[in-house]
């Protein structure tokens, strides 16, 4: 989504949720746990969003900014993430405001193994991503692989 | 009334027989195969296209687990559950088959002893292969390792358990006719990839009360058949990403807002990225001439 499509569909929601007044309960604001995780999410996917564009060849090459983004991404799928997978926090739980699954609390091993796998594919990815367009598409794959091995089992 | 009984006894017997004759599991010829050898640097291109290990891999096998092809995924659909057997080269598996026995099973839906599978099994669409990318295939199958995990049975209600009946089944959706006309020589090798072997149809497209796919929507999304939420249009019209956006995502699993595949796509995309650049392409061509969505 670009800045102003961002910025539109921002206002429309806040002029949704203010001509709904105060009568919306409680239960349509949505658990920080939540909302703090979709934004990581979201960080990631802004982050991605130029490394991929580059690789499918949307965006020129330009070895700095792939190389800043490369370090965001490696640097936010390694911060501390204990808070932001807080037991109760499941789809089976809280309804449609998540897609994580209760899976990811029954087989916290494999979990942590799939998140272990995004912290290295996009360390990997910081390494490549300043030397080179060839290096960038290559270390894509491994990346993707982490995300979707991850969205497969526990996403909804 | 002995002769309304003896009228209505005729007609159980013709009808019956007629039942029979037009439910019979129908064979290729048995020399279909003969003379076709494997094409080694091919033969791979075809497993992945064709998607098999989505549902012949052990559920949750990640990277070369995928090649171990035990069976075991279970497709939920409204006539009951279907779990996928074991296809690797194995006394379990598939190991005694023949090439003849593999184009029968994925053109003809028919198995070695004569019965009729059930189209869980995407053989309408892999009746479109050609004979050529069966032998390959199985040249490749050969390959992989063995597993000796035993077959589990489908969990199936009557009638659906009388594979018989697959026979007039057969007769209403089993044809090689292609949907989507090819006016490039990309199309058509994407087509072939979608449509002989991808199977994304078979997902993608509604399916009418029989099961059958309903060909007039094609690709346009349709009810999970498992009852829960709904799979997505891909045809122009549902679906607004360029060629180089499927593509992409193939590739990738990234979508164009780069949230990434999860669910089965997840499973066709590590298939997809197999492929080369110009067949992943010729999907996303393809995918673009398919007829708009009203």
């Amino acid at each position: 989504m670009t800045l102003k499509a961002t910025l539109i569909a921002g206002l429309a929601a806040a002029s949704v949720i203010a001509s709904a007044g105060l009568g919306l309960a409680q239960e349509e604001k949505k658990n920080p746990v939540v909302e703090a995780r979709q934004s990581l999410m979201h960080l990631y996917a802004f982050n991605l969003g130029l490394l991929g564009g580059m690789a499918k060849g949307e965006i020129e090459y330009d070895a700095e900014a792939a190389g800043a983004a490369a370090s965001n991404l490696a640097a936010l799928a390694a911060t501390d993430q204990t808070r932001i997978w807080a037991e109760g926090t499941d789809n089976a739980t809280l309804g449609d405001s998540t897609e994580a699954l209760p899976a990811i609390w029954e087989n916290s091993d494999d979990f942590a193994a799939k998140r272990t796998a995004l912290v290295e594919a996009s360390a990997t990815m910081a390494d490549a991503a300043g030397g080179g367009l060839d290096g960038l598409r290559g270390a894509m794959g491994a990346l993707g692989g982490a995300c979707g091995g991850c969205h497969k089992a526990y996403r909804k | 009334m002995r002769r309304l009984l003896r009228i209505l006894f005729f007609l159980i017997v013709v009808g019956a027989g007629a039942f029979w004759v037009l439910s019979r599991p129908e064979t290729l010829p048995a020399d279909a195969m003969a003379g076709l050898t494997a094409d080694p640097g091919h033969c791979e291109t075809v497993f992945w296209a064709g998607g098999c290990a989505s549902c012949h891999a052990a559920p949750g096998a990640q990277g070369d687990d995928r090649l171990v092809l035990a069976g075991g995924y279970r497709i939920e659909s409204p006539f009951g559950t279907f779990v996928a057997p074991n296809i690797s080269p194995s006394e379990a598996g598939i190991g005694n088959w023949s090439a003849e026995d593999l184009a029968n099973a994925l053109i003809r839906g028919v198995s070695p002893g004569g019965e009729h599978y059930y189209p869980a099994l995407p053989y309408t669409t892999y009746a479109h292969m050609t004979l050529q990318d069966v032998a390959d295939l199985k040249a490749f199958m050969d390959t992989l390792p063995a597993s000796d995990t035993a077959n589990q049975p489908h969990e199936l209600s009557f009638p659906f358990t009388v594979r018989r009946g697959l026979g007039l089944w057969k007769r209403l959706y089993l044809t090689e006719d292609w949907v989507v006309p090819a006016q490039t020589p990309e199309i058509e090798r994407g087509r072939y990839l979608v449509e002989a072997l991808g199977h994304c149809a078979e997902c993608h497209t509604p399916r009418n009360q029989f099961g059958g796919l309903d060909k007039t929507r094609w690709l346009q999304g349709a009810p999970n058949p498992s009852g829960k939420g709904q799979i997505p249009g891909i045809a122009p019209g549902k679906l607004d990403w360029t060629a180089e956006d499927i593509a992409y995502y193939l590739e990738s699993g990234f979508t164009p807002d780069f949230d990434s595949a999860g669910g089965e796509m997840a499973d066709v995309v590590s298939n997809m990225a197999h492929l080369t650049p110009e067949d992943r392409a010729a999907i996303a061509t393809y995918i673009k001439a398919v007829p708009e969505a009203k």
